[in-house]
């Protein structure tokens, strides 16, 4: 080899004093996934040849290396051939890395010896040219070989786990999950920013395709968990700040002033009874109801305690009023009550934020907030509701007329470019609970009008079948335009659905006396802060992003976090009780192991060397490095040290060091990336 | 026939963001020019200078440098470390007497699939244009014996075409 220039960071240019290692590598077929596009065959080969002088002993290809006997393989020849490194090429280090290092481990190597290199994510699933693709395999495997021999074996770091867990959201998905955590003897804090536990759910009427009355079967959960022993059930409360780590979170969460002693409460509603402020209620009703200045937001409130809604309240805008206060019969107005920050510790965390509805107003065509018979779903869902504005009347915005025609719009907002690309999911189902209650109630002619019908799951198809018979009319197109810009006498006073009847091939102007809009899901608008916050990611819709899309729906790439119900994405409520609990079984899994094992990638300090410049001091977000005066040198804090790497990079004495990601390994990776290890040095 | 000259491109990606959207990219199907290969490290402020120095001095004509968008680091705010030594590099490279844009900063979250591939794609563009990296004659050496090593790491230069269109 030409290349004799020295170099000061590299610590593999002695030669002489070096155990030459025993490498196994290993080249996995992943069926026709990687062998389609890499010559695997070709690689080992190569690899076996090539890489003979840098300790390659052995190098072979399997079909599957993941499965068992690709494992036992790898076991057999650690064993046989006292392998000191292995090398996998095969897929992403995210998807198989554990898989490999327990078999190492399971065969007596130290597992942080084996090294994954990524050929399918990273060479056969994103080239098409076979030559390249295995040219750059080889590549890949050869950094990884280099890398390899300069890995060092570590100790596995165990912490214990705390017991407790926090719920962000009390929906039903946050309920569920809770209950199950809580019901299995471990306490939860659940944390909840509106006044009540319940979600969205406690606002519907109904729920598809059972026609369950939505609070039956809710309010019996919601009162269980408001209840249950081991719940800490925190209303109008934020978390505002979460560190730490699986098994060792630190939360702070904000109690909102509530103005109302929890304490003496009794709930009776008095306060709200004798508030002469009325509010329109834009959360639970909607927009479509009123609500005190003091309230509880329906009558099942979980807790039934009220909260006064300072904005809007008398006393704190004129400085007068107090009637809560006057004819409260135990004295638990509090108007001096200040908000309180609550630190928790929780071993996980489960986030179960919901959604928020797609605003209507941004599709001005179908007129919603200009035209006033134009409604959102969750308005329908308070109109037909008995406990709802009009006490379950159906009628237009005029509080009497009952609508002889209705339209119901699908996909607003979803399935739409200048929206969003996603199906909403439950929309479909939505508009055939709202023809079905429409039927019942009015018997006004329904029409719906649809992109595509999606009845998907258990008894949801027969639901649509039920429907048609009841006689609503379906209408196959995108509705253009919602007017009222009457063009004939009959068309009157109406709105005037404008769509093309794709099934028909026309164009139709169907006049109906009220229009409902089935909004789709769409993230919370604070996802992505919240997302940051507890150290996870949004997908480009605005969903939590979830460890595997089918393998691992509710974990996330941060341990210890879990992602349940519509904070994941659009489902229905099946589906979100079922993430719920599915979340649960993790989190107790993990309770249950009573300890978590970390990653020992961590940096330290080779006092040594360091020569007290404390430049890497100012490096540390965690704060892990301090400076010790006595001996003019820093020190890492191994508790504190998260392993980013960045002080390891920043000392200008090379005295600090990082396990995992170490100078010499990848010095040693980038050589052996541009292939300069193929020849003995 | 005159053959295009094919960069080697050296890619350092972060673990959290990065890394992931090339996983994110290969699940996809996503085709991106074959010229880059990557190295994970826990974070892109783990990214030592030296590093860049010698993969440019080993043969590669660039180096892409990824990492979490500002104010999306998992480390809450070590891109930025990254962002101070990718300017002060840059300079340092110039001094040196290479293009600094030999050298890139790209941030990719873990959901940036397609931006992973496109910006992939777009800087080995750009390195063509700027031609081999010439180390004197040390670096044609290198070159050289790269060369004679093993013919099948020379990509047709046909081959490539198809690999852009995403």
């Amino acid at each position: 080899m030409s290349d004799t220039r020295s170099n000061p960071v590299d610590k593999r240019s002695s030669p002489v004093e070096k155990k030459i290692e025993r490498v196994g590598v290993y080249v996995c077929h992943c069926g026709s996934n990687i062998a389609g596009t890499v010559d695997v065959v070709d690689v080992a080969k190569w690899a076996g040849e090539k890489l003979k002088h840098q300790g390659v002993v052995v190098a072979r290809e399997y079909k599957f290396m993941c499965s068992s006997l690709g494992q036992e393989l790898i076991q057999k020849d650690i064993k046989e051939l006292g392998l000191t490194r292995v090398v996998v090429a095969a897929c992403s280090p995210h998807l198989h890395e554990k898989t490999f290092r327990t078999a190492a481990k399971n065969a007596g190597l130290n597992p942080y010896l084996v090294e994954l290199a990524s050929i399918r994510e990273q060479v056969s699933w994103v080239h098409s040219d076979k030559t390249v693709a295995t040219a750059k395999a080889k590549a890949v495997v050869a950094g990884a070989v280099s890398r390899v021999i300069e890995n060092r074996p570590l100790d596995e770091i165990k912490v214990p786990i705390n017991p407790n867990t926090l719920v962000v959201g009390g929906g039903i998905a946050g309920i569920q999950s809770a209950l199950e955590i809580a019901n299995a003897g471990f306490h939860v804090y659940l944390v909840e920013r509106e006044p009540s536990i319940g979600g969205h759910m406690a606002q519907f009427d109904k729920t598809f395709p059972t026609l369950d009355c939505s609070a039956c079967i809710l309010t019996p959960r919601m009162v269980e968990a408001g209840t249950h022993p081991n719940i800490t059930l925190l209303t109008w409360s934020d978390v505002v700040n979460v560190s730490g780590y699986v098994g060792n979170f630190h939360v702070t969460i904000k109690k909102k002033a509530r103005f109302v002693n929890e304490e003496l409460c009794t709930g009776c509603g008095i306060c709200q009874e004798k508030c002469p402020k009325k509010v329109i209620d834009e959360v639970y009703e909607a927009g479509l109801g009123y609500r005190k200045a003091v309230y509880t937001p329906f009558a099942q409130a979980v807790p039934n305690f009220p909260v006064m809604d300072k904005e809007n309240c008398t006393y704190f805008i004129k400085g007068t009023c107090k009637a809560c206060e006057k004819f409260c019969p135990t004295g638990a107005i509090d108007f001096k009550q200040e908000d309180q920050l609550i630190n928790v510790d929780v071993g996980n965390i489960v986030l179960a934020t919901g959604y928020d509805l797609f605003d209507a107003r941004r599709v001005s065509n179908y007129g919603y907030g200009r035209l006033p018979n134009v409604f959102t779903s969750l308005e329908f869902e308070r109109l037909s509701n008995a406990a709802g504005p009009t006490s379950g009347n159906i009628v237009l915005r005029d509080g009497k007329t009952t609508p002889k025609n209705v339209g119901i719009i699908h996909c607003v907002g979803s399935r739409d470019k200048n929206f969003n690309n996603y199906c909403s999911v439950i929309c479909c189902m939505q508009g055939l609970k709202f023809a079905h209650l429409v039927h019942e109630r009015t018997g006004a002619t329904v029409y719906n009008f649809y992109i595509d019908m999606r009845t998907a799951y258990k008894a949801y198809d027969e639901f649509y079948q039920r429907v048609l018979e009841e006689g609503t009319l379906f209408v196959r197109g995108k509705v253009a335009e919602v007017t009222n810009a009457a063009r004939r006498e009959s068309e009157k006073g109406k709105l005037i659905i404008q769509v093309e009847d794709t099934l028909a091939g026309k164009q139709r102007r169907i006049p109906v006396d009220m229009v409902i809009l089935s909004s789709g899901l769409q993230p919370r608008y604070d996802a992505k802060e919240v997302g940051k916050m507890f150290g996870i990611s949004c997908s480009t819709d605005g969903w939590f992003t979830e460890k595997h899309p089918k393998l691992d729906p509710v974990a996330t790439m941060t341990e210890g976090i879990y992602i349940v119900g519509c904070a994941q994405g659009p489902k229905d409520i099946p589906s979100s009780v079922a993430q719920g609990a599915a979340a649960s079984a993790r989190v107790l899994d993990k309770i249950l192991q009573k300890e978590v094992t970390l990653e020992p990638i961590k940096a330290s300090v080779d006092h040594e060397k360091c020569s007290g410049c404390k430049v890497c001091n100012g490096m540390c977000p965690f704060n892990a490095i301090a400076f010790i005066e006595d001996d003019k040198v820093s020190d890492i804090n191994p508790a504190l040290c998260q392993g980013c790497g960045t002080c390891v990079a920043a000392c200008p004495a090379g005295a600090i060091s990082g396990t995992g990601f170490s100078d010499a390994q990848i010095i040693a990776q980038i050589d052996g990336l541009l292939l300069r290890n193929l020849e003995p040095a | 026939m005159t053959e295009q000259f094919e960069p080697t491109i050296i890619g350092f990606t972060c673990n959290w963001c990065s890394y992931r959207a090339a996983d994110l990219a290969g699940t996809a199907r996503m085709k991106y020019a074959p010229n880059v290969r990557l190295i994970r490290m826990m974070c892109s402020g783990r990214l030592d200078p030296t590093f860049v120095l010698r993969a440019l001095s080993g043969g590669a004509d660039g180096v892409m440098i990824t990492g979490c968008h500002p104010g999306e680091c998992h480390y809450i705010e070590q891109n930025y470390k990254a962002l101070r030594r990718f300017i002060l590099l840059r300079r340092v490279l110039a001094g040196l007497g290479i293009e600094p844009e030999r050298v890139k900063l790209v941030w990719a979250s873990a959901a940036e699939g397609v931006r992973f591939a496109s910006e992939t794609t777009a800087f080995v563009e750009e390195i063509r244009k700027l031609g081999p990296l010439n180390w004197g004659n040390q670096g044609k050496d290198e070159r050289e014996r790269m060369k004679d090593e093993n013919s099948s790491f020379i990509i047709q230069p046909s081959s490539f075409e198809k690999e852009v269109t995403l």
